[in-house]
């Protein structure tokens, strides 16, 4: 598994996909939170990181959509599959290292907030009383990190398990887009819905739906469990691709 | 060190192999041959656990694969038909990280060093393999098997598409290897076993057709002499004296002439050499042997003809294959194989003759 998630990782800095992953996440979040927070003039990061999911949805298909795909291609799946290692080692090793890749550029963009907390110290000094706190609030942004992280994981499982079942990059990428959208999208479906008790399921399984407990800075155990159980379904879905390939 | 039991494998409703069974010893070297599409990589692919058989049985050292998966691959160093290279890269990068991949043991560094040595690819260490041609990257999937010093090593076509150079050098490298590691090779190159097997396996169709030593098959090889032999005299009279020669089998005028001389096929005797005493017969009626061609029966002869007959058997025996006759059958196949070789190549060598001697005589008319 080691072995695998070295490679993989490594591989991600020899070709340019993960550069421009690194590049283009750092300047689009850095973007996104100039917008949403310093000229919309607030310390509310909850539409940044609303915003920084449908982002995700965009840039994590780029590292997934390579992890099976060109293994497949180039028939060096051969050696993974023949090599002493279990199938489950294999799928966390390529797992961990996209997940590895996601979680640092998130780490790094966490220097976003640095300038917000500087402002907000600013305020705080000029105003010679106050009534009521000014600045960002941390344990929200925890919690929302926290969120996305764990979305992103299961973005990233879902990703991979995509990744085995075609050879083509650009079609798992796709794939893999329309799939998570399909995740995002059952909560803006469920207010359409004119049943109460459609509706409710649908508010139970959908991504986003969850995210605002945990956006508010509410820990909600029951929504940590549900992000690490869909990664956990997905993962072990991949592994089932390739155990049944080897019965075909 | 590898045994197969009964192995069948389908592909939906085509039957890829189908019921085989064999056995290879500890340090044997073992050819597997077949055309295309014949089930050889297949089979391979099922040794090395990359698919899973439809049902039987494979082991290696005792070891089941499906048993116990990681601890079988442990013991096998395995080359697929195309050579599972990573293109970004460098050739040092890949044997390291099969190194980890393979869970290696041996200290890394001479242990590399020794198997960049042994495929001659030391001087290519640095470079990317996506730079590299074909003979080197086959290469580095041969040191890519080596590592870790496997028991068994299993390659699958591993000369395809190498120059004739490259092609010696893997065979010495694979007949060394055979010294001390258990090898199967699966080629459709018949050369390629003669030269570096001590068995050979011969697949057609998902079924073992021929399963000899590779001493056996030379001997059927060698062993039958024909030969043309051109010489210049009058057709009936040499011909007649052809035939009364002893240790001549079988003697006929072929069609082909040049100048006055016409050409013969011959047929000695088992294990006789008349080539001397042809000369010799020969010159004293005054006649000139101007050309002597050997036609012996080359490996692709007996390959042919073994493929064939069993694509003839196969309607024949279908009626009696509920029955569990495989290991029987191959028993059978086993002693006899020389025999029926002998008698298929003598009674097709007979048709040709018949076919062209009918050509002759329209000549003549």
């Amino acid at each position: 598994m080691l072995a695998i998630y070295k490679k993989e990782l490594r591989s991600y800095f020899t070709n340019p996909l993960g550069f421009v992953f690194v590049g283009i996440f750092l300047a689009v979040s850095a973007l996104l939170f100039s917008y949403t927070t310093f000229l919309a003039k607030t310390y509310d990061t909850s539409s940044y990181f609303l915003l920084m999911i449908f982002v995700l949805v965009i840039l994590l298909p780029l590292l997934t959509m390579r992890l099976f795909a060109e293994e497949k291609k180039l028939r060096t799946e051969q050696l993974l599959l023949t090599a002493p290692i279990s199938l489950t080692g294999m799928v966390l090793g390529k797992f961990f290292a996209a997940f590895t890749m996601f979680f640092g550029c998130m780490l790094v963009s966490c220097i976003n907030f640095i300038p917000l907390y500087a402002i907000a110290a600013a305020e705080r000094g000029n105003l010679s009383y106050s009534t009521t706190y000014v600045g960002p609030v941390t344990a929200q942004i925890v919690g929302c990190m926290i969120a996305i992280v764990l979305i992103g994981a299961a973005f990233i499982a879902l990703g991979t398990l995509i990744s085995t079942l075609t050879e083509n990059q650009l079609a798992a990428a796709i794939i893999t887009m329309a799939a998570i959208f399909g995740l995002i999208f059952t909560s803006l479906i469920s207010s359409f819905v004119p049943v109460a008790w459609i509706r409710t399921a649908l508010n139970w399984i959908s991504v986003l739906g969850r995210f605002s407990n945990l956006s508010k800075g509410v820990f909600d155990i029951s929504t940590v469990v549900y992000y690490l159980s869909l990664t956990f379904a997905f993962l072990f879905l991949t592994v089932r691709v390739y155990e049944k390939r080897r019965w075909n | 060190m590898i045994k197969i039991e009964r192995l069948t494998k389908n592909y939906g409703s085509n039957c890829a192999v189908d019921d085989i069974s064999f056995e290879i010893e500890k340090g044997e070297t073992v050819g597997f041959l077949g055309p295309n599409g014949a089930g050889k990589s297949t089979t391979m692919n099922i040794l090395t656990g990359y698919l899973s058989a439809s049902a039987g049985r494979v082991s290696i050292d005792g070891i089941d694969i499906l048993a116990d998966p990681i601890g079988a691959k442990r013991l096998i160093g395995y080359l697929p038909e195309q050579p599972p290279v990573y293109l970004d890269m460098t050739v040092d990068e890949y044997l390291k990280f099969n190194y980890e991949l393979k869970g290696c043991t041996i200290e890394r560094e001479p242990h590399l060093a020794e198997i960049c040595e042994v495929v001659k690819i030391s001087h290519v260490r640095k470079r990317l393999i996506r730079n590299l041609s074909k003979g080197y990257r086959q290469r580095v999937g041969v040191a890519q098997a080596l590592i870790g010093n496997p028991p068994v090593i299993i390659f699958d076509e591993p000369t395809v598409g190498l120059d004739p150079k490259q092609i010696i050098e893997i065979r010495s490298l694979i007949r060394s290897l055979g010294k001390d590691h258990t090898v199967l090779l699966s080629t459709h190159i018949l050369q390629e076993v003669q030269a570096v097997c001590d068995r050979i396996i011969i697949i057609n169709k998902g079924k073992i057709v021929a399963d000899e030593k590779t001493e056996n098959i030379t001997r059927v090889v060698e062993g039958n002499r024909r030969f043309n032999v051109k010489i210049c005299g009058p057709q009936r009279d040499v011909l007649d004296t052809l035939k009364a020669l002893p240790g001549i089998s079988y003697v006929e005028l072929l069609a082909q002439k040049d100048g006055d001389a016409c050409t013969y096929m011959v047929e000695s005797e088992f294990g006789v050499d008349v080539r001397k005493k042809l000369f010799y017969t020969v010159a004293e009626r005054g006649w000139a042997i101007i050309g002597l061609e050997s036609l012996g029966m080359s490996l692709e002869d007996i390959f042919i003809t073994v493929v064939n007959k069993t694509e003839e058997d196969i309607p024949a025996e279908s009626g009696k294959r509920n029955k569990p006759s495989a290991p029987k059958r191959s028993r059978r196949t086993r002693n006899t194989l020389e025999n029926d070789l002998a008698d298929t190549l003598v009674k097709d060598a007979e048709q040709r003759r018949a076919e062209a001697a009918d050509e002759v005589i329209d000549e003549d008319i």
